[in-house]
């Protein structure tokens, strides 16, 4: 009987190892989420050039009630509150994926639900599936579609003429150039837009080691060669480049795929994750309903990390 | 039979072993139809009648089935009744049956029926088994009426057809689709056990 104690104690530690990020000292995890912010500066100067006023509010809405929402969930269960700012880094990223005529009452009640449902209901940092932020945006894609898909041009916010480079591609079959689409100068959530700022934060992070470089690079080459192979076959469906560089697949795989809690622990299981995002996207992209697929593939991969995790194990050093 | 345990018979199934809440039996239904009050008003009505109907038909005859054959016995009884109240649904209330949709007909493989004539009906005498089958009936019903309010609220701004948000509401679509149904039922039961002293 008492060995059965043990034995499920003992269970319990390795249990409490396998979930990630690997909490060593709340240092680490504090670090790492300041330099995904920092690694998001440019993305959020670039918006705001874009996008003006309504950047800036939109940031700083979601921001505040997911930080918000975080410390009254814990208060209320009267857990410690935390020491590093995953919250903030939950609620910028989230307002990076809104389209930026979305009222500021929605944005909020996105990033409630992205903290509260997205991570806290699961017990918080390094227990939750999802990534926070995505849940966010889906909950607000379900909750008000016409709101969500409601685009705008930079600088005007004019409505009307705002469809993005991917819905122009699937509904008009329109193509935009690539050069609006590196620097941005095309309609779209307001952090996704501009792929030379979301560059400069990859690059940091790269820098300074935050991230996997498996799976940003499995993920968008997956996407490349896919799309590659339906260009050949159909011009209509844009080039890999065109591909790469709209919407927000950039966005998502270096920040948004990225996310230690909600990916694979091994290697292996990293790049299958990656792979399985990088054909979902592509998929959904030509052939879904919708015109933009990196929410669901990442929110999809992340579903299935779980079993990633249980039948891919990293080749056990030592012991035995 | 005593009156007291009548009693206790009828009320444990609305509160403290209620079927949706505590027993998460008959999901099927609970999640499927409560887009609005209305509807899980009808579902609970209808599953009342077939659970009173079959209890009464089954704890009557339950000395004489032979227990090998119990199951389809009371399938066929249960059946029946779901056929007419069906029929009725179908004649009467046509808006409501079309909501329902296959929900109706699904009260046949509906765990909570079947549960309550294995577990209680079938080894209980026949007022015990009324009062028990109502409790459960009405809890449920109430379980539907609860989680169809709230959905109905959030998704579309009135309760029972009232509309009591106005222009300035702009619906939650979500509430009205399956992962509204999920989330509300989630966050109920999430909040029930916190605040109840037994743990379900």
């Amino acid at each position: 009987m008492r060995k059965q104690k043990v034995e499920t104690e003992q269970e319990k530690k390795i249990f409490f190892l396998s979930v990630s990020p690997h909490i060593k000292d709340r240092l680490a995890v504090s670090r790492l989420m300041r330099d995904l912010i920092i690694a998001l500066l440019p993305a959020m100067g670039f918006s705001i050039y874009f996008f003006r006023l309504r950047a800036v509010e939109l940031i700083l809405t979601c921001a505040f009630f997911s930080v918000v929402s975080e410390y009254a969930f814990l208060k209320l269960r009267r857990k410690a509150l935390p020491k590093e700012s995953s919250a903030l880094l939950t609620g910028i990223l989230l307002a990076l994926v809104l389209p930026p005529n979305l009222p500021l009452w929605a944005a909020a009640m996105g990033a409630v639900f992205a903290v509260i449902f997205g991570k806290q209901i699961f017990g918080g940092l390094g227990y939750n599936i999802f990534n926070p932020a995505l849940i966010g945006r889906a909950f607000l894609m379900a909750t008000f579609p016409v709101l969500m898909t409601t685009w705008a041009l930079p600088f005007t916010l004019d409505a009307v003429t705002g469809a993005t480079p991917l819905g122009l591609m699937k509904f008009e079959s329109q193509l935009t150039s690539i050069y609006s689409l590196f620097w941005g100068n095309v309609s779209g959530s307001l952090g996704e837009t501009s792929t030379f700022a979301l560059l400069i934060g990859a690059v940091y992070l790269f820098v300074k080691r935050c991230i996997d470089w498996r799976i940003p690079v499995f993920y968008l080459a997956t996407a490349a060669v896919f799309t590659g192979i339906t260009f050949l076959f159909n011009p209509n469906y844009g080039s890999p480049l065109f591909h790469l560089l709209a919407g927000g697949l950039i966005l998502g795989a270096f920040f948004m795929a990225t996310d230690p809690v909600t990916t694979p622990v091994s290697k292996k299981g990293r790049i299958i994750f990656a792979v399985g995002a990088g054909v979902l996207v592509v998929v959904i992209r030509l052939w879904g309903g919708y015109p933009e697929g990196v929410m669901f593939s990442i929110l999809f991969m992340n579903a299935v990390t779980p079993i990633l995790n249980r039948y891919i194990k990293s080749r056990v050093l030592g012991g035995g | 039979m005593k009156p007291y345990r009548l009693y206790f018979e009828f009320i444990k199934g609305l509160w403290k072993e209620n079927p949706v809440f505590f027993q998460l039996l008959g999901m099927c239904p609970t999640l499927a139809v409560t887009t609005t009050a209305i509807n899980g008003f009808s579902m609970g009505l209808a599953v009342i009648f077939v659970l009173m109907c079959s209890g009464i038909v089954i704890s009557a005859i339950r000395t004489f089935v032979p227990s090998e054959v119990r199951i389809p016995a009371f399938v066929v009884i249960i059946a029946s009744f779901v056929t007419i109240v069906d029929l009725v649904f179908k004649a009467q209330i046509p808006e409501v049956s079309k909501a329902l949709g296959p929900y109706v007909p699904l009260i046949v493989v509906n765990c909570i029926i079947l549960g309550r004539m294995e577990a209680f009906v079938s080894k209980n005498p026949l007022p015990a088994s009324i009062a028990d089958t109502l409790g459960m009936g009405l809890g449920f019903t109430l379980a539907l009426v609860i989680l169809g309010s709230i959905r109905e609220f959030f998704g579309s701004g009135s309760v029972f057809g009232f509309q009591i948000l106005g222009e300035y509401f702009r619906p939650w679509v979500i509430m009205v689709l399956p992962p509204g149904a999920f989330l509300t039922l989630g966050v109920l039961i999430g909040f029930i056990n916190k605040f109840s002293r037994q743990r379900a």
